[in-house]
């Protein structure tokens, strides 16, 4: 049964990938866009209804594995692909009308973007580490196309950027992924079962620390590559400005996240094997970092998708940083900050999307009046980065408050750097997105009505998170967190 | 400690592994690069052989044909492909001279060795040395794509940085499961179709693979 | 029986300096004969080198004006030292009397002391000449020397001693094993080899041209007997950095002590080893192209390099 839930999950995506490779070009292929991602939404709820019922399970000859924290994952995910491919069909629209794409580029984005679907899919639900990293080269391989979609100098400089930074830091995680096989197969024996979790996880008491330890740090440097973290951050900003608004809204919202659910199953191992807080503390580090220098980076951009790349940045910092303090509270903290950046993220690119087409320009200084042009995007950027920067009615609010009482509980030293780097971030952000949402106005008027449901469903939801939360949900991440052992 | 000699013939082979990575860091002409690139793979399908030889595994043989054919013709073929139609064969350029670079890569070496070597004294098993070379090789291939100016040669040190992976993969640990190689087998392959799209269209939009011209997007000019 | 091994010891010690000393200038000229082969010229024969000689020491010497005594001591110092180094390795039996001597560091300063005497008669004159070949001399010696102190570490940490005798023992009377260390350690001494001999890539023994002599410079100043010396010295010098290169990296085939019945075979071995190393060498004359002088610390860095790796691989993988 889980096998068949499991597959149809799969399955969604893959044809979704076939069936757009081949009518790509047709006038529908927006539409059986959405539909596929639909699809892969409501084969994500069964599964995760599922999951909630009846706990943790394998499926397919134990090489994927569900639990409650990859299962919450797969869910937003696929949510957040189909608002995704909701707001990505008018706007794609739009910028074919305005002549910056052709058909043949539409085609490749449509059957790209289901087979990213499925790549981070397969990497949420694999239980082999092995299989998760091909994954996750893979995620990069069908993203990279799409960020140099517009094949402008600037667009082709950060798909190549992105490309080789992601390639060698996804290449220090096979590393990562062969030191731990290395240490598994003395206790596993080898074969197949060397590089599967939960055997893994059985064990990890007996896996080798020394190597662990090792493979710990190329994992994380590698997946952190990935996630945006600090020193290794270069390729994020260039690949979320020059790419279409939709690939930045999936990048920031999704494939950050995908590629921290990978450390955090390596951290579980390493935990249990070396029993200290080394995972931890290297997490903290390099969250604390690229918190501060996202925050300080902020105030320099001009470009409004680079800032808002920098935003993400700033957050998965933080969710790095609440992970990696470990307990209960925070990592649940952390996996609400995961949820409500993904929505809050990804409803603001859609809105900044619209914002730029109607402005013609992604420069901030540029952009202005979009209350007067279209009350509708000037809200929902306006509610969007109210809701990013942590005002209070918003869930985003709530995690960071949760994330912020734990570093003052367990880290003190901590918060000031914290406050301060929120508070630099909040002065940044909304000195700029506030002119161009009440300032005079240049603006054009679009060809194409603009698609802002997503947008306002999602911060519905975000909104929603933060002024109650359901006890089942509670429930679900409180579960989620206990098997990440906090 | 006597040694088999399988063991001793692999070790052998790691250590050609490592000079060839040296070669490519000190190599100025893209041609021999790539030529040093088919002969890596080709040392790397051998030791993958040896050691499918000596522990009997037969999945190893797999991978050693797969390395044969994918590293040793394929790609080595569409790289020469590529530069013919791109017509470029001119000499690579480097950031840092060459006697620094080696220097450098010296150093990066006994970084590797360092980092190895509590893992090379806890294992008994015979290839325990062996993930130092791959972490050193991995290493020196990293370093040639950071301070490789054209396209082309960052995209060989990218593929031998797989190389290197490979090598730890197979001979190191005796073989990741079968359908992890092939999975990564498949992400190289697709990657490298991947670069020969770019090398397309960069030399369209910059009219050269240099990729120095691509340093527009910074934080202060955009 | 301990007497005679002794005595016997000391007639193949013996032997074996005399054998040197005529052998050298032999192989001198087969290198060269073979490059003649290799090049499509006919060649001088195999005894030319014997005949220069003679003819240099039936000439008479002429001296600078201005020569010191220094100038004058030169020849003799390094015919002495290449002729001590050459005799005392190793090669067609371990554990001879002199072999304690035969300390690869002791054998590094005795190369040393020969280069620092030729390099200051070079500048004794005082000629434009001689003091730019002694600097360059100095250049590519001082590159080089670390990089052979590099190769002799990797055979000696194999080994677990420096004396050569012992090296060729733990190598060539044990069970064979594939030393990766060896082969990047060979490979350096090859490009050592070729630069402390004046060959091809980084000097050219056959042209006097000023641009790019390293060694011709430093002797232009010498004649009759003291030139005689001076080349047989080179000759000597050649033949032992050969020697060194096969004991460290083929020894197979030498004798033990008081294995005296092997002595005929080792001997002949030494002789297919030397001509095949000599071929060798002229085909890597003729293959490769000389390179601008300031190219050559690049070339030899590549050699400290590759020594470095042998010394960092024995290290991690213990062979």
């Amino acid at each position: 049964m889980i096998d068949l839930q499991l597959l149809a999950l799969l399955l969604t995506p893959l044809l979704g990938g076939l069936l757009l490779a081949a009518f790509g070009s047709r006038s529908w292929a927006a539409e059986l866009n959405s539909l596929m991602s639909f699809c892969t939404f409501v084969a994500a709820v069964v599964l995760t209804m599922r999951v909630i019922d009846s706990g943790p399970q394998v499926a397919f000859n134990e090489q994927f594995f569900i639990d409650q924290f990859n299962v919450f994952l797969v869910a937003l995910t696929a949510f957040v692909a189909f608002t995704t491919s909701l707001f990505s069909r008018p706007y794609m629209r739009i910028e074919q009308h305005h002549g910056k794409l052709t058909t043949p580029m539409l085609h490749l984005y449509y059957s790209m973007y289901q087979m990213f679907t499925l790549a981070m899919l397969v990497a949420l639900t694999s239980n082999n580490m092995g299989i998760i990293w091909v994954a996750m080269e893979a995620a990069t391989l069908t993203t990279v196309l799409l960020v140099s979609l517009y094949r402008t100098p600037a667009s082709i400089e950060a798909a190549w950027k992105y490309f080789i930074l992601c390639g060698v830091g996804i290449a220090l995680a096979l590393f990562g992924t062969i030191l731990l096989y290395f240490a598994a197969e003395r206790v596993l024996g080898e074969g197949g079962t060397a590089l599967l979790w939960t055997h893994l996880n059985e064990v990890k008491g007996s896996l080798e620390p020394t190597v662990l330890k090792l493979a710990f740090v190329f994992l994380l440097v590698g997946y952190g590559t990935k996630i945006g973290l600090v020193p290794l951050h270069s390729w994020l900003p260039d690949a979320h400005a020059e790419g279409p608004t939709p690939v930045s809204a999936v990048l920031s919202g999704l494939l950050l996240n995908v590629a921290l659910c990978a450390v955090m199953r390596s951290k579980v191992l390493v935990d249990g094997s070396l029993g200290t807080h080394f995972a931890g503390n290297l997490m903290m580090g390099f969250g604390l970092l690229s918190v501060v220098v996202a925050a300080l980076f902020l105030s320099r951009q001009k470009d409004i998708k680079r800032m808002f790349a920098y935003s993400s940045i700033e957050h998965m910092g933080l969710i790095t940083f609440a992970f990696g303090m470990g307990g209960p509270v925070a990592t649940f903290a952390a996996m609400l900050h995961m949820t409500v950046h993904s929505l809050t993220k990804s409803a603001i690119f859609f809105a900044v999307g619209h914002a730029v087409q109607k402005a013609g320009t992604q420069q901030m200084e540029n952009i202005r009046g979009m209350l007067q042009i279209s009350p509708t995007v000037g809200w929902g950027l306006m509610l969007g980065t109210l809701a990013i920067l942590g005002m209070p009615p918003f869930g985003v609010f709530a995690s960071e408050f949760l994330i912020i009482t734990t570093a003052m509980h367990d880290y003190p030293w901590t918060t000031p750097i914290l406050l301060i780097s929120l508070g630099i971030a909040f002065a940044a952000i909304f000195g700029k997105v506030q002119p161009i949402v009440f300032g005079e106005t240049t603006a054009r008027r679009l060809p194409h009505q603009p698609a802002l449901v997503p947008v306002f469903v999602h911060l519905l939801l975000v909104l929603a998170l933060g002024l109650y939360m359901p006890p089942y949900l509670a429930d679900w991440y409180r579960q989620a967190a206990a098997l990440l052992g906090g | 400690m006597q040694m088999t000699y399988s063991l001793q013939f692999i070790y052998l082979l790691a250590s050609m592994l490592l000079l060839i990575a040296f070669a490519m860091l000190s190599q100025r002409r893209i041609l021999s690069l790539i030529n040093l690139f088919a002969l890596q793979g080709l040392v790397l399908s051998l030791s993958t052989f040896v050691v499918a030889f000596s522990t009997n595994q037969q999945h190893l043989y797999y991978s050693a044909g797969l390395t044969l054919l994918l590293k040793v013709l394929v790609l080595p073929w569409l790289l020469h492909r590529l530069i013919r139609k791109l017509n470029v064969r001119w000499d690579v350029e480097t950031l840092i001279n060459i006697p620094t670079t080696m220097l450098v890569g010296i150093a990066l070496v006994i970084f590797a060795f360092n980092l190895a070597a509590p893992i090379s004294q806890l294992s008994e098993s015979i290839t325990r040395g062996l993930i130092g070379i791959a972490l050193a090789s991995v290493l020196l291939s990293l370093l040639m794509m950071l301070t490789r100016r054209k396209a082309v040669p960052q995209v060989v040190g990218f593929l031998a940085m797989e190389n290197g992976l490979f090598f730890a993969a197979t001979s190191a640990t005796h073989g990741m499961p079968l359908v992890v190689e092939l999975g990564i087998a498949l992400d190289v392959l697709v990657a490298t179709f991947i670069f020969g799209i770019f090398f397309f269209q960069i030399r369209e939009t910059f009219d050269s693979l240099d990729i120095s011209n691509m340093e527009k997007l910074k934080d202060d000019n955009t | 029986m301990e007497n005679t091994n002794q005595a016997l010891g000391l007639l193949f010690q013996f032997y074996q300096s005399l054998l040197v000393v005529l052998l050298a200038p032999l192989l001198t000229g087969w290198v060269n004969q073979c490059r003649a082969w290799l090049q499509n010229r006919s060649g001088p024969g195999l005894l030319q080198p014997y005949r220069t000689l003679r003819k240099l020491f039936h000439k008479d010497a002429v001296m600078a004006f201005n020569a010191s005594p220094l100038f004058r001591a030169t020849p003799y110092i390094l015919f002495g030292c290449m002729w001590l180094a050459a005799a005392i390795i190793p090669i067609i039996a371990v554990n001879l009397p002199f072999s304690p001597a035969a300390d690869v560091i002791a054998l590094v300063g005795v190369f040393a002391l020969a280069r620092v005497f030729i390099a200051l008669a070079a500048m004794d004159i005082g000629t434009a000449f001689g003091t730019l070949g002694a600097r360059r001399e100095m250049l590519v010696s001082f590159l080089a020397e670390p990089a052979l102190l590099m190769v002799l570490f990797t055979a000696s940490l194999i080994s677990h001693s420096t004396q050569l005798p012992r090296i060729v023992e733990a190598l060539a009377l044990q069970q064979f094993v594939l030393y990766p260390s060896l082969a990047f350690a060979g490979l350096a001494f090859v490009i050592v080899l070729l630069a402390e001999n004046a060959r091809i890539p980084v000097d050219n023994p056959g042209t006097h041209l000023e641009l790019t002599m390293i060694h011709e410079a430093m002797i232009l100043e010498y004649s009759a007997r003291h030139l005689a010396l001076v080349e047989w010295a080179s000759s000597l010098k050649l033949f032992a950095y050969i020697s060194i290169g096969i004991a460290l990296f083929v020894p197979y085939g030498i004798a033990d002590v008081g294995n005296w019945g092997a002595l005929p075979l080792a001997i002949v071995a030494l002789l297919v080893k030397l001509a095949l190393a000599g071929a060798a060498l002229a085909l890597l004359e003729t293959l490769l192209a000389k390179m601008r002088i300031f190219r050559a610390p690049e070339f030899m860095g590549t050699a400290f390099l590759l020594a470095v790796l042998g010394l960092l691989i024995h290290f991690l993988l213990g062979a």
